[in-house]
C-alpha cells in the first residue's frame, strides 16, 4: 500500500480544485432506453423525472430500435457473449469481416478495420502508418481523441486555423518536403455543429499531393442525401483517403468504430494499430446489431430525412424565439448565451421544464463562448420539440435573454 | 545576411498571424511560452517556419523553451545558425 496521505491529499486538492471551479463533472442516471423521453434520476437520489433528451448523439433514433434490439438477440444467441481474444489470435468472427464489408460499401472506401471505439481508431491509425519524416496538419478544432491519437505518433504535427484554407495552403507549402503530408479533419464539428469544405479539402490535397483524413463520427448515416456522410454532401465519395468513424452515435449508439479507406492504409492498420493488436473489437452482440442499422439506413432514407426536417424545423423555432444560434445546417444546433453560469442556469431550469440539455463551457469550448448545445433526433415527433420550444422561450423569458445581441446578452450576464 | 530587424518583423508577423488572438498585444519582447501564447505543441511548428525561411537546420536540442520565449531571442537564435 502505497498511498499514503500525502499522496490522497494531492488528489483530494486537485478534485477540489475542480469543485471550486464550477467544472466538477456528475453523471445524471438515466433510468429508461435511450430515446427522445428519458426517465432520470437527477441529482443522484431524486424520484426520477420523465423528460425530453435533447442533448444525445442518437441522431437516427435507432438506439432502441425494435429491429436493432431483436437483431442484436439473435447476435447473443448465434455469436454468444464475447470473443475472449483479439482479433488476430481467434478474435474475429464471421460477422465482423461481414461488418467491415458493409461499411466499406456504405462509406465508399476501399476496405475497413473495425476498432473498439473510435477513440481507439483515432489513435491507432496515426502510429500505424506514419513516420517523423511525415506531417500532419491538423484544424484547430478537430476532435480531443484526434488531438491524442496524434500526440502518440512520431509525425511532426501542425495546425491550421479553423476552416481556414488559405491558411492550411500555407501550411502545404511550408511542409511541401516532408514524405508524407496527412491532412486532418472533423466532417461535422461536434462544439459548433458546422460542416468542413470537403471539396475545398480535397482539391488542396490533390495539389500538394497530401491526403486527407476525416472523421465522421458526427456525420456517418444522416449527412448526404443517402446518409454516407459530409463526403456525400460535397460529391467527393471516393476521394476521401482515410475516414474514421463511430458506431456509438447514429450507427445504433452503442459502441465501436472503424478506420476506413484506402486498402493500403487498411492493412497497415491491421499489421500495426495497437488498439486493434492488444485489444478485444466489438463484442458480437453490438456487431450484429450495427448491421441490422445498415440494413435499415440502405432500405430508406426516411429517418436521415426525418431528421433534417427536424433540425430545420428547431432551428427556426429557436430563431423566432429569439435566441443566439451558432449557424450551421447540421442537427447540433448550439443555443450561445457566452456566460458559463448563465449556461448551467438555463440547462438546470430547462430540466426543471422536462428538457434535458447540458451547458458546455470553458474549457470545453472557448472562454466567452459558453452555450446550451441541443442535438436533434428523428426519433424525435414535433410535440417533443414544440413542448422543448415552450421551455426555451419560459427559460429564456425569465433570464431576458430572447431577442438579445451577443453584445447584450455580455453586458447583462459577463463573458 | 538578413537584417536583424527585418528579420524581427518578420518573426513577429508570423507569431501574430499564427497565434495571437485579435485583442493580444505582441512585441518583440513579450513572453510567447511562458506567456502563454504558444504552447511546447506548437513549437515545432515555429521552429520549422525558421528552418524552412531562413535556409537553416537548427539542432532540436538548442530549440528550448527559453529561447524561444520572445521575438528578440528567437531571432538571435536563427542569426547564429545563418
Amino acid at each position: 500500500m502505497g498511498y499514503s496521505n500525502k499522496t490522497k491529499k494531492i488528489y483530494t486538492d486537485q478534485l477540489d480544485a475542480i469543485a471550486a471551479a464550477g467544472l466538477f463533472k456528475q453523471e445524471r442516471f438515466i433510468h429508461s432506453s435511450q430515446a427522445a423521453d428519458i426517465e432520470v434520476e437527477f441529482p443522484a437520489g431524486a424520484e426520477t423525472k420523465k423528460v425530453i433528451n435533447i442533448c444525445a448523439n442518437n441522431y437516427l433514433g435507432l438506439s432502441s430500435h425494435p429491429d436493432v434490439i431483436k437483431a442484436a438477440h439473435e447476435g447473443l444467441d448465434t455469436r454468444g457473449y464475447g470473443m475472449s481474444s483479439v482479433r488476430f489470435i481467434c478474435g474475429t468472427q464471421d460477422i465482423h469481416r461481414e461488418l467491415e464489408a458493409k461499411m466499406t460499401a456504405f462509406l465508399g472506401t476501399e476496405d475497413t478495420i473495425l476498432f473498439p471505439s473510435c477513440m481507439d481508431a483515432n489513435a491507432g491509425v496515426f502510429e500505424a502508418i506514419l513516420t517523423q519524416d511525415d506531417v500532419i496538419i491538423s484544424d484547430r478544432l478537430v476532435h480531443a481523441s484526434l488531438v491524442d491519437g496524434i500526440r502518440l505518433c512520431s509525425a511532426m504535427h501542425d495546425t491550421f486555423k479553423h476552416s481556414n484554407m488559405e491558411h492550411l495552403e500555407e501550411k502545404l507549402q511550408l511542409h511541401a518536403d516532408k514524405r508524407i503530408k496527412l491532412v486532418v479533419n472533423d466532417g461535422i464539428y461536434s462544439m459548433d455543429g458546422d460542416m468542413a469544405k470537403v471539396n475545398e479539402l480535397v482539391a488542396l490535397c490533390e495539389k500538394y499531393d497530401a491526403m486527407l483524413l476525416i472523421d465522421e463520427s458526427h456525420s456517418s448515416g444522416f449527412i448526404g442525401k443517402t446518409g454516407r456522410g459530409t463526403h456525400e454532401h460535397h460529391g467527393m465519395m471516393g476521394k476521401i483517403d482515410i475516414i474514421t468513424t463511430t458506431f456509438g452515435k447514429a450507427l445504433g449508439g452503442a459502441s465501436g468504430g472503424c478506420v476506413s479507406g484506402r486498402k493500403e492504409i487498411v492493412q497497415m492498420c491491421r499489421q500495426k494499430a495497437r488498439p486493434y493488436l492488444f485489444s478485444n473489437t466489438i463484442a458480437p452482440v453490438v456487431v450484429a446489431g450495427v448491421l441490422k442499422v445498415l440494413d435499415i439506413l440502405n432500405e430508406s432514407t426516411e429517418r436521415r430525412d426525418k431528421l433534417e426536417r427536424n433540425a430545420a424545423y428547431w432551428r427556426k423555432g429557436l430563431t423566432e424565439a429569439g435566441f443566439i444560434l451558432k449557424e450551421g445546417d447540421s442537427p447540433i444546433v448550439p443555443v450561445m448565451l457566452f456566460n458559463a453560469k448563465l449556461a448551467q442556469d438555463v440547462s438546470r431550469d430547462l430540466f426543471a421544464e422536462g428538457v434535458y440539455a447540458v451547458g458546455f463551457f470553458f474549457p470545453v469550448v472557448p472562454n466567452g463562448q459558453a452555450r446550451i448545445r441541443t442535438q436533434i433526433s428523428a426519433g424525435h415527433e414535433i410535440h417533443h420539440l414544440d413542448k422543448a420550444l415552450d421551455a426555451f422561450r419560459k427559460v429564456g423569458a425569465k433570464y431576458g435573454i430572447l431577442g438579445l445581441s451577443k453584445q447584450e446578452i455580455i453586458d447583462k450576464y459577463g463573458q | 545576411m538578413p537584417d536583424l530587424h527585418e528579420m524581427k518583423e518578420t518573426i513577429l508577423k508570423y507569431v501574430i498571424n499564427e497565434y495571437a488572438e485579435e485583442d493580444d498585444d505582441v512585441t518583440f519582447d513579450t513572453p510567447l511560452i511562458s506567456g502563454g501564447l504558444v504552447d511546447s505543441f506548437s513549437m515545432v511548428s515555429l521552429k520549422r517556419f525558421l528552418e524552412v525561411k531562413y535556409k537553416i537546420s537548427i539542432p532540436d536540442d538548442k530549440a528550448t523553451p527559453e529561447v524561444f520565449d520572445n521575438v528578440n531571442k528567437i531571432a538571435a537564435l536563427v542569426k547564429d545558425y545563418l
